[in-house]
């Protein structure tokens, strides 16, 4: 049996994180009641005529200037044309013969080593609508407030060979779309979306096999499974003497299996040609050296910054900027507090914990970046313990703002005063007395014990360090 | 002077004065369609309720001293492919029989705010691909000046309207010559301005890249008036184009006006009646001083087919969103989506519009839009350069606009190509995105009118205004009506 | 050249209209009169000549990002042969 490999494109869509659609000023806000975020422009009223959102070709260019590739300094949109609901002019304002971006790279790194993956294109359109089915008149609901949301479809080379790096070039091209803030990337809201062109062939042989698109991939665990079903499935289809049938599937991510979706039209001929509505777009070098001028600082010269600036570790800073709403969290807690120690080990250790418990996405963190370097700054004044601080982090990690007022409303600020403290290490050295004396003894690990016993008489509102101090002095050391 | 001896701004101006109301103007109207329509169908739906309370306030606002515009007040219509907010607008199609617009188009929000008053919507090919009016699914409109023959195409209701006297003016679009043949055909005065002179927005398009809005009218100054009054840049219009206005035309020395006569517009095909009005008009210019260039425009038997395949193309796209869902007909019985769709557009759509949707989507299948679509295009740059040609040599051209005088009802139904090269001089002029403006210039041995074609530079409007404006000054072939036909 | 019967019916389909029998022979016919005859432009030598999408050299017309109300959705759905729920209604799409 031969070795087989797999050969990777993809066909990235990114809603961009404009204010308004491509073509008309309805808001591309997510979510809202049906066809409410809808005008006669966007819902493909006769006579009705687009006009190009300004900020949708500065965020093609931003994309493009970050993947470096080349700008197409004379570029025009087309007109691809077919019949389904979801787009009511019954064509997709799209670019074909003259896209805005060409022969980019995007530099990925694997256990495999370090590749740059090839950015065939990047180019402008508009999103299509919903179709929702209602089962009880069994028929298909037409929503177009996402219809005219702005899109950069990015279609990388067929350069990938694994499913790791293909995760590992979705993370690195989220990660710059979300620094330049050119789309929130959210993959359950879909202003992400992967199709996955996947063939496969024998192991030193230079041509291509057949390929196949898989869409309906939500998560980058499913683009990983899907691809390694996809891969099962061909070598399996070859070495049973079939053959790989180009087509479009479904993956399944339940089922772990891809099906063959029913072609949109049964003539897939898109009939591309210029879009007349729209005069063409004329990128100046001023234009871009504007853009490129405006483009914020990138995960890798922030890390960098984070090094020097905080003295993080290349380590610590790699984490903290490799999602650009993390990075933005240790910012703002850091400018509130000025803790970038203590607020990069929270977001690291208990931010990233919980994340990962509670399944929370960077993109829909809610944690509070003031609510976090409060808590910070109590700990580090000694007026919250450690274990009390956890407390008031699940509290801020839903959302909750008033970290002040929960604390107290808790009670669960550290009682500062040393006469109580004292107050209460003698009563637990009077109920103590056969451990303090084993202790006094000689026997060293009773301390803890006592330790122990006085943290919970104080009901963990007290500052563990002080605790041993007290204690200290009180068995007259 | 008698009402409907007036031209649009002579009516305008005896509003200002108190010498007629609007109401009574806009009745006046209403009773020449009762008297008339039943022969020439130039509408689709009459507005009478909303026109007569819109007449009453605009003289309101005419009153107040609100509303000064020239042609305030005066009863006017607007072909059935523009978008009029609750009136429906049906492209007179049996798709769009019922459709009524939520929103105005911009050229009709500029007419409400000058005080236009709109009797109503009027008849034109389906989709406005034809040049006889013929293909209307609200029945043919009829020749005022001889009702067995058609009114032209596609603005054939607007062309035939204004011809009757039924309205003053009236708005008509040109993608291919739509509104120069039906005014040749007719007996009127219209303009097809440069491409973006006119916002597109709410024009149901036909042909995204040649369609533009102008006016039919009785008379160059009232052309001249209303196109001032539609022109201009709109934000909804992506190829709309900010140029300064043309003037009104004042005079008739047209001294050292070059005159471009292109000899390919006079050669065989050409009816001689025609042929004959038409170089008497050159006459008649160089007599006011123009002086008379001949020129070549070489392309012009590629520009049909050229036109033809652009045209559909972008009709099979633009017409594509017809499908029963959104708006428009919807067939009772249908089993399962695609169904739904090819039910709809084909009992929808008739039969010229089904043919050039089909020529339009071969042109640009794979495997074809190199041979047809791009080629096309290839043509249309030649088209221009011609063009851009000529006018090194001339300030204008003048040209007939049609082979023919109106010819008579079911002469060309069952032959498509036979009425696409009636198209032969007008084509050309909506490649190269130039205006072109025809004004009558006499009549042929049956007595039907005969128009002169003027064609300008881009955004040479004011020329165009200038030459017929003189021309008409000396001539009253524009004010002859079909029914006050002087002899002679 | 030549219309096949399958070339006339791959147009139908793209353009989305059902033809029956008769229609179809008309649509054929039809076509190949009309394809006929714009096939005088492959007579015309365009060598070296640029397609021309565009008649003017306008380009760069923009809109700043600027939300605008939309419209009321009683409006947009108006004209609807079907709806429910504030959403057209279309025959299920299979997926």
């Amino acid at each position: 049996m031969a070795t087989y490999e797999m050969v990777i494109g993809l066909e990235v869509h990114v809603e961009l994180a404009t204010r308004t659609k491509i073509f008309c000023g309805c808001t591309t806000r997510f979510g809202g009641a049906p066809n409410t975020h809808t005008c006669p422009v966007c819902t493909g009223m006769p006579g009705t005529l687009p006009v190009v959102n300004r900020k949708v070709v500065e965020f093609a260019i931003a994309a493009g200037l970050a993947t470096n590739c080349e700008i197409t300094r004379y570029n025009k949109f087309d007109r691809k044309n077919y019949f389904y609901p979801d787009l009511p002019k019954a064509y997709q304002v799209s670019q074909l013969y003259l896209p805005i971006c060409r022969n980019g790279h995007v530099d990925i790194k694997t256990a495999a080593g370090e590749k740059a993956v090839g950015i065939h294109e990047i180019h402008m359109e508009e999103d299509a609508g919903k179709l929702m089915h209602d089962p009880w008149i069994d028929q298909t609901m037409v929503d177009y407030n996402r219809c005219g949301v702005p899109l950069l479809e990015i279609v990388s080379e067929p350069d990938m060979r694994s499913a790791e790096e293909v995760i590992a070039y979705l993370t690195k091209l989220r990660q710059t779309l979300q620094y330049l803030g050119v789309s929130d990337c959210k993959m359950q809201e879909g202003s992400l979306r992967a199709d996955v062109n996947l063939s496969v062939r024998p192991v030193g042989q230079d041509a291509f096999g057949t390929r196949t698109e898989m869409k309906n991939l939500n998560s980058f665990k499913a683009i990983a499974r899907a691809i390694e079903g996809e891969f099962r499935r061909q070598v399996e289809l070859i070495e049973d003497g079939g053959r790989v049938l180009q087509q479009t599937r479904r993956w399944d991510d339940n089922k772990g299996a891809s099906f063959a979706m029913r072609s949109k039209e049964n003539a897939q001929d898109y009939r591309y040609f210029p879009e007349p509505d729209l005069p063409p777009i004329a990128i100046s070098q001023a234009w871009i050296d504007e853009v490129k001028a405006r483009q914020p600082e990138l995960a890798e010269a922030k890390a960098a910054r984070y090094q020097k600036e905080f003295a993080l570790s290349a380590y610590d800073a790699a984490i903290l900027t490799a999602e650009k709403p993390v990075a933005d969290l240790f910012e703002q807690a850091v400018a509130a507090c000025g803790r970038p120690r203590e607020v990069g080990s929270w977001i690291m250790g208990e931010t990233m914990a919980m994340m990962k418990e509670k399944q929370v996405l960077a993109e829909s963190l809610t944690l509070s970046p003031q609510a976090l370097a409060r808590i910070v700054t109590l700990v580090a004044e000694g007026k919250l313990s450690r274990q009390s601080a956890r407390e008031v982090f699940a509290y801020a990690f839903d959302g909750g703002e008033d970290v002040d007022s929960y604390v107290k409303a808790h009670g669960l600020e550290i009682v500062a005063d040393d006469l109580a403290y004292e107050a209460i290490l003698a009563d637990v050295l009077k109920r103590c007395e056969k451990d303090v004396a084993a202790y006094k003894a000689g026997n060293q690990k009773v301390f803890g014990f006592l330790v122990g016993q006085a943290m919970k008489a104080l009901k963990g509102k007290a500052d563990p360090k002080k605790i041993n101090e007290l204690l200290r002095r009180a068995l007259g050391e | 002077m008698e009402l409907f001896e007036m031209t649009a701004l002579e009516l305008g101006a005896a509003i200002k004065r108190r010498e007629i109301g609007v109401e009574e103007a806009a009745r006046a109207c209403l009773d020449r369609m009762s008297a008339q329509e039943g022969t020439v169908n130039a509408f689709v739906t009459v507005t009478e309720k909303e026109a007569l309370k819109r007449a009453r306030e605009v003289q309101a606002r005419i009153d107040s001293g609100e509303m000064t515009h020239p042609l305030a007040g005066v009863p006017m219509a607007i072909k059935d492919l523009i978008s009029t907010k609750g009136v429906r607008t049906t492209c007179s199609s049996r798709m769009l029989e019922n459709y009524v617009p939520v929103f105005d188009a911009t050229v009709v929000r500029k007419l409400d705010a000058i005080g236009a008053v709109c009797l109503g919507k009027t008849n034109m090919d389906e989709f406005a691909m034809g040049s006889s009016t013929e293909s209307s699914w609200f029945g043919v409109t009829r020749n005022p000046w001889d009702p067995s023959r058609v009114p032209g195409g596609s603005s054939g209701g607007s062309a035939a309207a204004v011809a009757a006297r039924e309205v003053f003016y009236a708005l008509g679009s040109d993608t291919g010559g739509s509104i120069r043949q039906p005014a040749s055909f007719c007996g009127v005065t219209g303009i097809k301005p440069t491409y973006g002179a006119v916002s597109r927005y709410g024009l149901l398009a036909y042909a995204s890249s040649l369609d533009q809005i102008g006016p039919l009218t009785v008379d160059a100054l009232d052309a001249a008036a209303v196109t001032r009054t539609i022109m201009g840049r709109d934000e909804m219009d992506s190829t709309s184009v900010d140029v300064p206005l043309p003037d009104m035309p004042q005079g008739d020395d047209l001294t050292g006006l070059r005159v471009g006569i292109p000899e390919d517009y006079f050669g065989e095909g050409l009816d001689a009646d025609v042929r004959a009005r038409v170089l008497d008009a050159a006459k008649a210019l160089e007599a006011m001083g123009a002086v008379l260039v001949p020129v070549k425009m070489p392309m012009l038997e590629y520009a049909i087919p050229a036109y033809y395949v652009l045209a559909c193309a972008e009709a099979s796209s633009n017409l594509s969103r017809y499908d029963g869902v959104k708006y428009g007909f919807r067939p009772e019985k249908f089993e399962d989506l695609h169904d739904l769709y090819t039910t709809a557009r084909s009992e929808g759509f008739g039969a010229e519009v089904k043919r050039r949707i089909m020529l339009g989507a071969f042109a640009l299948s794979s495997g074809y839009y190199d041979a047809y679509y791009n080629k096309a295009l290839r043509v249309k740059a030649l088209i221009k350069r011609a063009f851009d040609a000529c006018f090194e040599q001339a300030d204008l051209l003048l040209t007939p606009a049609a082979p023919t005088t109106a010819f008579a009802l079911g002469a060309h139904s069952d032959d498509p190509i036979q009425m696409y090269l009636g198209d032969i001089y007008t084509v050309s002029v909506n490649m190269a995105g130039l205006p072109g403006m025809v004004v009558p210039c006499g009549f042929d041995a049956a007595g039907l009118p005969v128009g002169a074609q003027l064609i300008g530079p881009a955004f040479g409007e004011s020329q165009l205004f200038k030459a017929a404006h003189a021309y008409q000054m000396h001539t009253d072939f524009h004010r002859q009506r079909p029914d006050a036909r002087k002899e002679g | 050249m030549e219309i096949t019967d399958k070339l006339v019916a791959y147009v139908a389909e793209l353009a989305h209209l059902k033809l029956d029998g008769e229609q179809r022979a008309q649509a054929a016919a039809d076509l190949a009169r009309m394809i006929g005859y714009v096939d005088k432009l492959s007579e015309l030598d365009t060598e070296g000549v640029e397609p021309m999408s565009h008649a003017f050299p306008v380009t760069n017309v923009f809109r700043e990002d600027e939300v605008r109300d939309s419209m009321d959705r009683e409006l947009v759905l108006a004209n609807a042969p079907a709806a429910k729920d504030g959403c057209f209604l279309v025959p299920k799409t299979v997926e």
